[in-house]
C-alpha cells in the first residue's frame, strides 16, 4: 500500500512539474545585459579545471566587478559543442565572445565568418596566421615562463637530473617542454633532463605513474604541463620526503595541491590577457584581426611569488628573467 | 504474442523510469539551491525553440541512433558490443583520410568516404567477433583493448600522417562533406546534416533484416539460445561475426558521418568520445527494438542539447543532466517499475497463503 501511494504521490508532482515547465518555458530567452556584455565558452576541461579555464574566468569575474561589464561563462561537454556554444552568444548579441584554449581554433573562425558583427577572442592559438578581421588571438610565450622554472630546476637540483611530464605530444606543449630543457641546460649543464608524455590531459593515475618512475630513475624535480594528469605528480611527491623530492605546478599556482613539495608553479595569467583585452574592448581601443603576445615582458607569463625556491637561486631567476626581457636570451619554443 | 504484450509494458515502464529519472533531476538540483522548474523550462523550450535550436538537437540525436542501433543489433545476437565506442573513432579516422587525401568528385566523395567508414567500422568489430566465434574470448574484454587501440591509432594518424604535427587536421574536401545548404538554412545554420537521413533509413534496415529476414531470424534465434540454434543447423559461429560485423558498420557510419557532416575534421582527443557508451544506454531504454532506439534517442539527444542551455539561462550546471541520464538508466536497467509491480502481487499472495 505504501508503495503505491509512494508512487501516486511521484506522478502527480511529476504532472504538476511538466504543467509548471510549460508555463515556465517562455521567459527562458530573457537575459539581463548592461551595456557591454561578454560571454565565455570553456573547452572540455570545464570551469573548475585548476588551469587555463579556471584562470580565464577568474578574469572575466574580475572584469565583472572591476569594470562592471555583464559576464557568462559556459562549459563545453564535448568538442562539438563549441559551434552551438559560441552561437548561443552570438545570437545573444554579446560584446565579445571568448573561446578558451586552442581546441577553438575550428570553431572561432566558424562562427566569427557568420556573426560579422560580434567580435571574438580565442586563447592559446594564433589560428595559423589567419586571423579573420572581427577575431583577436591571444598567446602566451608559455616557453619563457617554462625557462624560468627550468633555471631553477637546474640550480636546485642535486642528482642533477629532473624530469617533465607533458599532457598530449602537440606543438603547444612542446613550447613547455622546450623552453624548460633550455632553461634547465642553461642553468646547470651536467644535468639531464628525461622528458615523457601521458598522451592524455586527464589520467591522473597515468600522471602519478610517470612520475613515479621518473623519481624513481634518480629525478629530484619534476615539472609538468599536462592538465590533470598533473594531479598524480602531485599525489606522487606528497608521499616522499619533503626537501629532497619537488614538484613544479603549472599554468596556476598549484602549491595547494602538495604545499611542502612544490617547488614554484610557471604560471600563465589567462585571467591578466582576458581581463586586458576586454577592457580594451569595452573601452573600444581593442585591435582586431591581430595575435596579441603574452610574454614576462607583459607579465603573462613567470613563476608564482608562493614559491619555496632558495633565495640565492631565485637571484639568478632574476637575472635569466631580466635577460629575456632585454632580448638578450632568445627561447626556443620547438 | 508475448513479445507484443511485453512491449507495451515496456513501453509503460520506460516512460515511468523517465519520469522519475526527472524527478531525481530535480531533487538533485533542489538539494544544490537551483530552481529546477526554470532549468527544465530551459531545457524543454531550447529543444523546440528556435529552428536552430532543434537543429542541433537533430545533430546530437543522429550520431546516438546510429551507436544505439549497433548495440540494439548485437545484442540481439547475444553479443554485448561494448566496441562501439572504438568502431566509431576508426569509422571517423577512415572518413577523414578520404575526406583529406583523396580527390574525387562531389557526391562521389562523400559515399566513397562513408562506404570506407562503415567498412572500417566493420572490420575493427570483426576482430572481437572472430576471437568470440574461435576461440570463445569473452567479446567485451577484446571491445575495450580495441577502444583504446582505435583511439591510439587515430590520434597517432592526426598527428603523424593526416597533419603536419598538429593538434587536428585540416577541414576535409568540400566534395566530401555531407552538410548540404537546404538543410542548414531550413534549421537556421545549425549543424544538420545528411546524416540524419542516412541515420533513419539504417533504422529501417535493422528493422527489415531483423524481423523481415531469414538471416535475421537467424541472428535473434542465436540470441536466444545458441545451442538449440545449433541443433536447427545453424552456423552460431557465422552469425556471431555477421552480427558483430554489421553491427561495426553501422558503428563506423556513425563515427563518419559525425566526421563528414558535424565537425568536418578530426582532432587528437585525450579520451574516448562517449558516444558509442550512450549507445548502450539508448539501447537499454528502447528495449533494443529499432524504433525504441530511435525514441530514446530522441530522449536523450534533447536532453544533452537542452543540458547546455539550462546551464546558459538557468545556470544549472551540466552535470545535473547526467544525473537525469543515470537516473533514468538506473530505473530502467533495474527494471524498479515492473519489480515494484512484482512484489505487490507476490506480498498479496504471501498474505493470503499465510491467512
Amino acid at each position: 500500500m505504501q508503495m503505491k501511494r509512494l508512487l501516486g504521490s511521484l506522478v502527480a508532482v511529476s504532472l504538476v512539474a511538466t504543467l509548471a515547465v510549460g508555463c515556465g518555458g517562455n521567459k527562458s530567452k530573457e537575459t539581463a545585459k548592461g551595456d557591454f556584455s561578454v560571454g565565455l565558452v570553456t573547452d572540455t576541461g570545464g570551469l573548475n579545471d585548476e588551469s587555463f579555464n579556471q584562470s580565464a574566468n577568474m578574469g572575466l569575474q574580475k572584469a565583472k566587478n572591476d569594470i562592471k561589464v555583464d559576464v557568462k561563462a559556459q562549459e563545453s561537454k564535448k568538442d562539438d559543442d563549441y559551434v552551438p556554444n559560441l552561437t548561443r552568444f552570438a545570437k545573444d548579441k554579446r560584446n565579445l565572445i571568448w573561446g578558451v584554449g586552442f581546441k577553438f581554433d575550428k570553431a572561432i573562425p566558424d562562427v566569427a565568418g557568420e556573426f560579422k558583427d560580434s567580435k571574438f577572442a580565442i586563447v592559446d592559438s594564433n589560428l595559423g596566421g589567419k586571423i579573420p578581421s572581427n577575431v583577436v588571438a591571444v598567446t602566451f610565450k608559455d616557453e619563457e615562463g617554462s625557462f624560468l622554472a627550468g633555471v631553477a630546476a637546474g640550480k636546485t637540483t642535486k642528482t642533477n637530473q629532473v624530469g617533465f611530464i607533458g599532457g598530449m605530444s602537440s606543438p603547444l606543449i612542446k613550447k613547455f617542454e622546450a623552453g624548460f630543457t633550455a632553461g634547465v641546460k642553461q642553468a646547470n649543464p651536467k644535468a639531464t633532463v628525461k622528458v615523457v608524455y601521458a598522451e592524455s590531459f586527464s589520467d591522473a593515475t597515468k600522471g602519478r605513474s610517470l612520475a613515479k618512475s621518473l623519481y624513481d630513475g634518480g629525478a629530484d624535480i619534476v615539472y609538468h604541463a599536462a592538465g590533470g594528469v598533473g594531479k598524480g605528480l602531485f599525489d606522487e611527491v606528497k608521499s616522499r620526503e619533503a626537501g629532497k623530492y619537488w614538484a613544479i605546478g603549472v599554468d596556476m599556482d598549484q602549491s595547494r595541491l602538495a604545499p611542502e613539495h612544490t617547488l614554484t608553479s610557471m604560471i600563465k595569467r589567462v585571467d591578466v590577457a582576458v581581463f586586458e583585452i576586454t577592457k580594451q574592448a569595452k573601452e573600444g581601443t581593442l585591435k582586431l584581426g591581430t595575435e596579441v603576445n603574452f610574454g614576462l615582458k607583459d607579465e603573462g607569463v613567470g613563476l608564482s611569488k608562493n614559491s619555496k625556491i632558495s633565495p640565492e637561486v631565485m637571484k639568478q631567476v632574476e637575472e635569466f628573467k631580466q635577460k629575456i626581457i632585454k632580448g638578450e636570451i632568445t627561447v626556443p619554443s620547438k | 504474442m508475448i513479445g507484443k504484450l511485453n512491449r507495451n509494458s515496456t513501453l509503460l515502464s520506460s516512460i515511468i523510469s523517465i519520469i522519475l529519472g526527472m524527478l531525481v533531476g530535480a531533487i538533485a538540483m533542489l538539494l544544490s539551491g537551483y530552481d529546477p522548474i526554470s532549468a527544465y523550462g530551459a531545457l524543454f523550450s531550447s529543444v523546440f525553440g528556435s529552428a536552430s535550436d532543434m537543429g542541433e538537437t537533430l545533430r546530437t540525436i543522429t550520431p546516438l541512433i546510429f551507436a544505439g542501433l549497433a548495440v540494439a543489433l548485437a545484442f540481439r545476437t547475444g553479443m554485448f558490443n561494448i566496441g562501439v565506442e572504438g568502431q566509431l573513432v576508426i569509422g571517423s579516422l577512415a572518413a577523414a583520410f578520404v575526406g583529406l587525401k583523396l580527390e574525387l568528385p562531389p557526391v562521389l566523395h562523400a559515399i566513397v568516404a562513408l562506404v570506407v567508414g562503415a567498412l572500417a567500422g566493420a572490420i575493427w568489430a570483426l576482430i572481437p567477433g572472430l576471437l568470440k566465434a574461435i576461440r570463445g574470448v569473452h567479446e567485451v574484454i577484446v571491445c575495450i583493448m580495441m577502444n583504446w587501440i582505435a583511439l591510439f591509432l587515430s590520434n597517432y594518424m592526426v598527428g603523424k600522417v593526416l597533419s603536419n604535427n598538429s593538434d587536428s587536421t585540416e577541414k576535409i574536401h568540400p566534395s566530401a562533406s555531407i552538410r548540404v545548404d537546404f538543410l542548414t538554412d531550413m534549421f537556421d545554420g545549425a549543424r544538420v546534416h545528411l546524416g540524419l537521413i542516412l541515420a533513419i533509413l539504417t533504422t529501417i534496415f535493422v528493422y527489415v533484416l531483423l524481423f523481415r529476414t531469414k538471416l535475421g531470424y537467424e541472428l535473434r534465434a542465436v540470441g536466444l539460445n545458441p545451442d538449440a540454434s545449433e541443433y536447427a543447423g545453424m552456423s552460431v559461429k557465422r552469425n556471431i561475426i555477421l552480427s558483430m560485423m554489421i553491427s561495426g558498420g553501422i558503428a563506423g557510419l556513425a563515427g563518419a558521418v559525425e566526421l563528414l557532416g558535424t565537425s568536418e575534421y578530426l582532432a587528437i582527443n585525450p579520451s574516448l568520445p562517449g558516444t558509442g557508451f550512450d549507445g548502450i544506454a539508448v539501447a537499454l531504454l528502447g528495449a533494443n527494438t529499432p524504433i525504441g532506439v530511435v525514441l530514446s534517442s530522441m530522449l536523450f539527444g534533447g536532453l544533452f542539447n537542452g543540458g547546455s542551455n539550462m546551464q546558459y539561462v538557468a545556470e544549472v550546471p551540466f552535470e545535473v543532466i547526467r544525473i537525469v541520464f543515470a537516473a533514468i538508466i538506473l530505473f530502467v536497467a533495474a527494471n524498479f517499475v515492473k519489480q515494484l509491480g512484482n512484489r505487490k502481487n507476490r506480498k498479496k499472495k504471501g498474505e493470503k497463503a499465510s491467512a
